[in-house]
């Protein structure tokens, strides 16, 4: 094995190394320099292409709270949790996984047997001023209930304005609306998943 | 002194003290439509439509601001410097004719305060006491940007004095009179008799000093912000910055009138005609004010001085010797 790959690294055979002189010494070779650069017009050529932008007029600027960038469905901003279309409960079902995972200990809930004898979620807090938002418990979440939104104009007077269970859940007028934005990023079902499914393999 | 005479100077005084004084804040909004323009930015929109309404914001807030004079400045320097930058780019514009003279409900007015025979001396002299504010103010600021602003201020305006006065030489040669009223009737035949095709290169030169004159971007080196902050102006605040800058665009607006007018016809025949061409002829000098500042880099004081005293004093010294040969033989 050679280093040929390692050392050309599939730059295009069209480039070509600028062509610079060595700098002027003496007196004669920086005056030659001097009258080169002042009529070879590069100024004008500055000039040109700022002109040309302006007329071009292909102004980049959002006006921000006018208008927005679309963000990626991969954004992480401030948690959701989503609630079931079927039954418009909750989706969250006290596994606890997040808590488990959260690398910053910042998520805590707590979870009671309730009166259907099935497990609730009585507590659930996330503490933003700890989370560092990087996803592991929307990933781990088994039930796709806990996601990161996409909110991420979350000025408030206070942080806790954001963490409560029932500021991230899906308002319930929302959710009868069927306006629910399911969560396409991080940790979410990707969009072929039915078909990567795979029969358990019983005939050992 | 007439009473109409002086009446008529007083009203002229304060028209060109308030439109000029308008113009100096709408310049800033110019420059910072057009900057935006050639780097793909919209520049001000929010204040009015368009943005059109900054100037007044700029303004109220230039104007309530609190006015600090810091504890080790020498105050009452510090305190008249920004005067002197606005008081003389305003005095040198009493000899300036704006527009051809016009009659006006049957009485002649000549738009300049002034019609000094020795205008261009005048305007020069002026201008180069306005070199007096960023030095004195830098001086006077007890601090070491405006210190080094200050020192690079002396430099740069010693150096560009020099080309502006022997580039302007020439031209005087062929006018034989230092009044920019005589400059124009010189010109007033039509394009082919404008200095500029007799002197392109004393055009040339006295363009390239007054980017120097006004501090503007290839020479702003005086109130450099990537280097020391804002210069003279770093300690200032309120409506003393604020005349800082009334005094640098409206030295602006008017090199961008004194340069046609020296080398590109002025207002010609004096028609209405000559006269729009002399407010489109100074609409272009102070949008290439801004368009280098959107286009060129800085070059830094050694340069400056290289540039001034090695290359364009000498050309200006050959512009005006060739000039004085040929108008002898």
């Amino acid at each position: 094995m050679n280093n040929e790959q390692f050392n050309n690294r599939n730059v295009n055979d069209s480039y070509y190394l600028v062509d610079i002189k060595d700098y002027p010494t003496d007196g004669w070779g920086k005056f030659k320099r001097v009258v080169k650069r002042t009529f070879r017009g590069e100024l004008f050529v500055g000039l040109w292409v700022v002109l040309r932008e302006m007329i071009k007029f292909d102004i980049h600027t959002i006006q921000y709270p006018l208008e927005k960038m679309p963000i990626g469905p991969r954004y992480r901003a401030v948690h959701e949790m989503k609630r079931l279309w079927e039954s418009d409960t909750e989706r969250c079902i006290g596994c606890g996984l997040c808590e488990k995972i959260c690398i910053s200990d910042c998520i805590r809930m707590d979870t009671k047997i309730d009166e259907y004898s099935r497990k609730e979620v009585s507590q659930y807090t996330i503490n933003l001023g700890r989370c560092i938002f990087c996803g592991y418990c929307a990933e781990v979440c088994p039930e796709l209930a806990i996601t990161h939104g996409g909110e991420y104009e979350n000025a408030s007077e206070q942080r806790e304005h954001f963490i409560l269970y029932e500021d991230m859940l899906t308002p319930i007028d929302t959710m009868k609306a069927g306006k629910q934005l399911e969560f396409e990023g991080f940790g979410a079902i990707t969009p072929h998943e039915d078909e990567r499914m795979k029969k358990t393999p019983l005939a050992y | 002194m007439d009473t109409a005479y002086l009446i008529e100077t007083v009203i002229k005084v304060v028209v060109i003290l308030l439109v000029f004084s308008a113009l100096a804040g709408i310049g800033t909004y110019f420059e910072r439509k057009i900057l935006a323009f050639m780097q793909r930015r919209l520049g001000p929109m929010n204040v009015g439509p368009y943005g059109l309404l900054q100037v007044a914001a700029d303004g109220i807030k230039l104007f309530t601001k609190e006015d600090i004079i810091p504890t080790n400045v020498v105050a009452p320097i510090f305190k008249i410097a920004p005067v002197i930058t606005a008081a003389t780019a305003f005095m040198a514009a009493a000899a300036i004719p704006f527009l051809p003279q016009f009659t006006l409900f049957g009485y002649t007015v000549h738009p300049i305060v002034a019609d000094i025979n020795i205008g261009i001396l005048y305007i020069l002299g002026m201008m180069g006491v306005g070199l007096y504010g960023p030095l004195l103010g830098g001086m006077a600021s007890a601090n070491k940007f405006s210190l080094l602003s200050a020192a690079r201020g002396a430099a740069v305006f010693i150096s560009y004095e020099v080309v502006t006065g022997l580039s302007i030489l020439a031209p005087i040669m062929l006018v034989g009179s230092l009044s920019l009223v005589d400059f124009n009737e010189y010109q007033a035949g039509g394009i082919g008799n404008w200095i500029v095709w007799s002197q392109p290169l004393a055009f040339v030169l006295f363009w390239i000093a007054a980017f120097a004159e006004t501090g503007r971007t290839p020479f702003h080196l005086i109130a450099n912000d990537h280097e020391i902050i804002d210069g003279f102006g770093t300690e200032y605040s309120g409506m003393r910055w604020g005349l800082f800058a009334i005094g640098e665009y409206a030295n602006m607006f008017f090199l961008s009138f004194v340069i046609p007018l020296l080398f590109l016809g002025g207002y010609g025949d004096g028609t209405l005609l000559g006269a729009l061409g002399l407010l489109a002829k100074m609409a272009f000098f102070f949008f290439f004010f801004l368009w280098t500042r959107a286009a060129w880099p800085d070059v830094r004081p050694d340069q400056l001085m290289w540039l001034c005293w090695k290359v364009l004093m000498p050309l200006a010294v050959i512009n005006v010797v060739i000039t004085g040969f040929i108008m002898m033989f």
